[in-house]
């Protein structure tokens, strides 16, 4: 289980002293999408930005094919929630599928063949050639979705960290998004993705992670996926508000 | 011909062109870092905060250009770090804390200069005077270029994540809280570089008109840099040939002519103009509606 894998132990992260996640210890092997489900504030995207290195831990750590990360890493990427990112930056499909390749480049390296091929596969996985050249913000939400997933693959990321990529998508661009992880899972990367739409559990994911600042279960989602763990992680108040008083 | 080239056969003008090549590059290539990253309000705080600086230099050194220069950015930093450290340390916001203290700035500035005993008008570091360039000031100019540019060059990729998307780019590792020092100090060395040639109250101008211009007209980072650090210089040159024949101060018309640039960015700029998009606009509802009749429902 220590190789090809992710393992998350004892993980404690905290915003102004009040911890937003808990103490959570699980291990979720390679080639998954992996569901993080809970309610507001359980910390979902606080768990994907403390793998990605974004927060500082307050104790435990992220280990990968048994390795201790810190800081940043070539094999992890974040793809942040669609409106964090300033669309209307002058640049292209292909501008932002480039930038995958800044950490591997070194910032004063001219890119290479290698780097060019890399960009190329990665447009051409997720269907991006024909728009390559168009500006990122004449772009459909789903697009734009695989336009974040195409960096994460020029960049030859392992484990993907999406933060609610289905949020704001109409119905095919969904199922279009949902064929690409399948895809990709297919191809050995670990999918972590936030996620908030129940009813597509079953559907899109293999494994699910309940949070409500603590870990309430993990596992596949035939197991783990039930009712009754369901009302474990929804129905009581979340876990930092409540052990601190605070009005929700 | 002669009308082109008379005004540059002064001495007072051709250091005036030196300035306006240099400063209007400078400017118009930092412009783009200050249009994406949303600056604008911090970096008019940062120009407005030079006063005081300028004052207490006065005060200390009397007109000695490398003491004004010390005190001017010590100034600004100050704000510039004052306002951060507000606005972590309380609710107040960083826009609110920026406000409340490059005003307080600025006034501690006007009342300073107030008491300096050397004849300077305030009304020359508000609006500033490029015909009163000296080669000293030349020196500074051309010695924050050298620092800045080929520093921002080296950092563009590491600066564009920053500016595109934070997140990622603290992700990859990229310290973005020490580049955003650098942005600030960078740009503070640029305005004081600026300030003999357009003064505190204009420098925003000279600052962001030509990347906001060059910001509607393309796609692509790079671009925008050049872009707007060829553009600013060209507006710099004319602004200061116009008012030598209109005879009107030059920061003002420099200012003016960078703005009429982007005044005809905004209307015509092929794909983000205000007319083009509007033509393209009726162009769309003609074309539905011919779409509706085809399948007879037009009648």
């Amino acid at each position: 289980m220590s190789h090809h894998s992710l393992e998350v132990r004892d993980l404690t992260v905290s915003y102004r002293r009040i911890p937003a996640i808990h103490h959570l210890d699980f291990s979720v092997p390679c080639g998954q999408s992996v569901a993080v489900l809970g309610p507001n504030g359980a910390g979902k995207s606080t768990l994907l930005k403390a793998i990605a290195g974004l927060v500082d831990l307050e104790s435990g750590g992220v280990l990968f094919h048994g390795k201790r990360m810190s800081g940043a890493s070539q094999e992890f990427a974040y793809l942040p929630q669609r409106e964090m990112v300033d669309w209307d930056f002058p640049t292209t499909v292909r501008g932002v599928v480039e930038m995958g390749r800044y950490l591997s480049l070194r910032w004063w390296k001219r890119f290479s063949t290698s780097d060019e091929a890399a960009v190329e596969s990665a447009l051409e996985s997720m269907q991006l050639t024909p728009l390559q050249d168009r500006q990122i913000s004449a772009l459909s939400g789903g697009q734009q979705q695989r336009v974040f997933l195409a960096r994460a693959l020029a960049q030859e990321a392992h484990v993907l960290l999406l933060d609610e990529p289905f949020t704001g998508l109409d119905q095919p661009s969904m199922e279009s998004l949902r064929e690409v992880l399948r895809t990709l899972r297919s191809q050995g990367k670990l999918l972590l993705i936030s996620h908030h739409d129940l009813s597509s559990v079953q559907d899109t994911f293999d494994r699910v992670i309940l949070l409500n600042g603590e870990l309430i279960a993990d596992g596949p989602v035939k197991e783990t996926f039930t009712r009754q763990n369901l009302e474990r992680t929804y129905g009581m108040r979340v876990f930092s508000g409540l052990s601190h008083g605070l009005p929700i | 011909m002669d009308f082109l080239f008379e005004p540059f056969q002064h001495a007072f003008m051709q250091r005036a062109l030196v300035a306006c090549v240099v400063i209007g590059f400078l400017n118009g290539f930092l412009g783009a870092f200050v249009v994406l990253r949303r600056m604008a309000l911090m970096a008019d705080s940062l120009s407005h905060s030079l006063l005081p600086g300028l004052a207490v230099g006065v005060l200390l050194f009397n007109l000695a250009p490398l003491g004004l220069f010390v005190g001017a950015l010590s100034a600004a930093l100050m704000v510039a770090l004052g306002a951060q450290i507000l606005a972590r340390g309380s609710r107040v916001k960083e826009d609110t804390a920026l406000g409340v203290l490059y005003t307080v700035a600025f006034s501690a500035g006007v009342v300073l200069l107030h008491f300096v005993k050397v004849r300077v008008s305030l009304m020359h570091y508000l609006f500033g005077n490029i015909l009163g360039v000296s080669n000293q000031d030349l020196w500074v100019g051309y010695g924050v270029a050298l620092a800045v540019l080929p520093l921002l060059v080296a950092l563009e990729r590491p600066l564009q994540l920053l500016l595109f998307d934070p997140a990622v780019a603290r992700s990859q590792g990229i310290r973005t809280g020490l580049l955003n020092v650098v942005l600030v100090v960078a740009l503070v060395l640029t305005m004081v570089s600026s300030l003999q040639a357009v003064g505190v109250i204009l420098l925003l101008g000279l600052l962001i008109s030509p990347a906001a211009t060059v910001y509607l007209l393309c796609d692509s980072f790079p671009v925008m840099l050049w872009g707007g650090g060829v553009l600013g210089m060209i507006g710099a040159v004319t602004g200061l040939w116009l008012s030598y024949w209109i005879g009107v101060p030059s920061g003002a018309c420099i200012v003016l002519v960078l703005g009429a640039f982007f005044c005809l960015a905004y209307l015509f700029s092929p794909r983000y103009g205000y007319i083009p998009q509007l033509i393209k606009s009726r162009h769309f509802h003609e074309e539905s509606l011919a779409r509706w009749n085809d399948h007879g429902h037009g009648h």
